[in-house]
């Protein structure tokens, strides 16, 4: 299914929970935060979020900034 | 008491936590991570901002990563909402944020105006502040330097209001004395200058006026030397800090001699 991972079109298996993304992004155990259509998703619950067709998703992290 | 036992008593709080450092700075702009890290060191500041930004999908694993060269548990991280030119997107910054820093509160509300100025927009500003003293945030806040938003920024709720002394990276100094003056005498929470220090003398005479702090980021890490003015950074907010506390001198036009007159022989 095709979703949109920060900002860009991305193809990811059917039926993904947000956990699976993590992994499939080789970013497991990796100080971030995730939002899907604008919500934040808990990193307690990510094995739980279903992700969808055209999910809007962010995922951030902490860099230099003033 | 002596000089010294009055600096190592002298703190401040922001949202119940209490600070010895003065000196705040952020993490943008050094050359690498070991350079953030050793300025960082040098500055012997406690609250360190740092940006919230999309991850690179498909970085290098075991990429250094800026929490490790300044650990949360170290210091107090003070994410910003820098790039923000709409209140929904401050909220929706700080949120991630306390996602990301496992439900830590504190953070620095920022709401751009302009990309030439990088002027606070103040009615943004009010509203992203109302939102997220609502959602229970602790909000340190950026802001021109008018003395009637800084009010209705603490009356609202905010933790800290951070007047601006000059335009963000802009290094022009303390251009508004006067303006400071009065938003620190009118105000109950702690008053910190955020941007437009270029150099030491800066930091330190915002410091006279009473500011409870300085905020910088270029001043330091655009440095010919950063670490060499983290360090220069730090002595001048303290310099500063202790000459307000010691009280300065009456300005005066005409001269007044320190010798006595008694006693002169001619």
């Amino acid at each position: 299914m095709r979703i949109q991972l920060n900002g860009e079109n991305r193809n990811i298996p059917d039926h993904s929970n947000a956990q699976d993304l993590v992994e499939l992004l080789k970013l497991t155990d990796k100080r971030l935060a995730m939002e899907v259509n604008r919500e934040i998703v808990p990193r307690t619950t990510f094995a739980q979020h279903q992700l969808y067709e055209g999910d809007q998703i962010e995922i951030v992290h902490a860099i230099g900034g003033g | 008491m002596s000089e010294n036992a009055n600096l190592r008593d002298d703190s401040f709080v922001v949202a119940g936590t209490t600070y010895h450092s003065r000196l705040l700075v952020g993490s943008g702009k050094y050359k690498d991570l070991d350079e953030t890290r050793q300025a960082t060191d040098a500055s012997g500041a406690e609250i360190i901002t740092v940006a919230i930004r999309r991850t690179n999908i498909g970085q290098h694993p075991g990429e250094p990563n800026l929490l490790d060269v300044v650990p949360p548990s170290q210091y107090t991280i003070l994410p910003n909402t820098a790039g923000c030119y709409t209140a929904e997107d401050a909220v929706r910054t700080c949120r991630l944020a306390r996602e990301l820093l496992d439900g830590h509160k504190l953070v620095k509300l920022e709401v751009l105006g302009d990309e030439k100025t990088l002027y606070p927009d103040v009615t943004a500003t009010l509203e992203a502040a109302d939102t997220l003293v609502k959602e229970g945030f602790d909000v340190m806040v950026y802001t021109s330097d008018d003395p009637i938003l800084a009010r209705r920024l603490e009356d609202i709720g905010c933790c800290a209001v951070m007047p601006l002394a000059a335009p963000i990276g802009s290094g022009l100094g303390i251009q508004n004395k006067y303006n400071l003056r009065t938003i620190i005498e009118n105000a109950s929470v702690p008053i910190l200058v955020d941007a437009g220090v270029g150099t030491a003398s800066d930091a330190a005479i915002a410091m006279e006026l009473g500011c409870d702090g300085v905020l910088m980021n270029t001043a330091i890490a655009g440095a010919q030397n950063p670490v060499l003015m983290a360090s220069a950074m730090k002595k001048a907010i303290e310099a500063g800090r202790e000459a307000f506390l010691a009280g300065r001198i009456p300005r005066k036009r005409y001269a007044s001699a320190s010798s006595p007159l008694d006693g002169t022989f001619f």
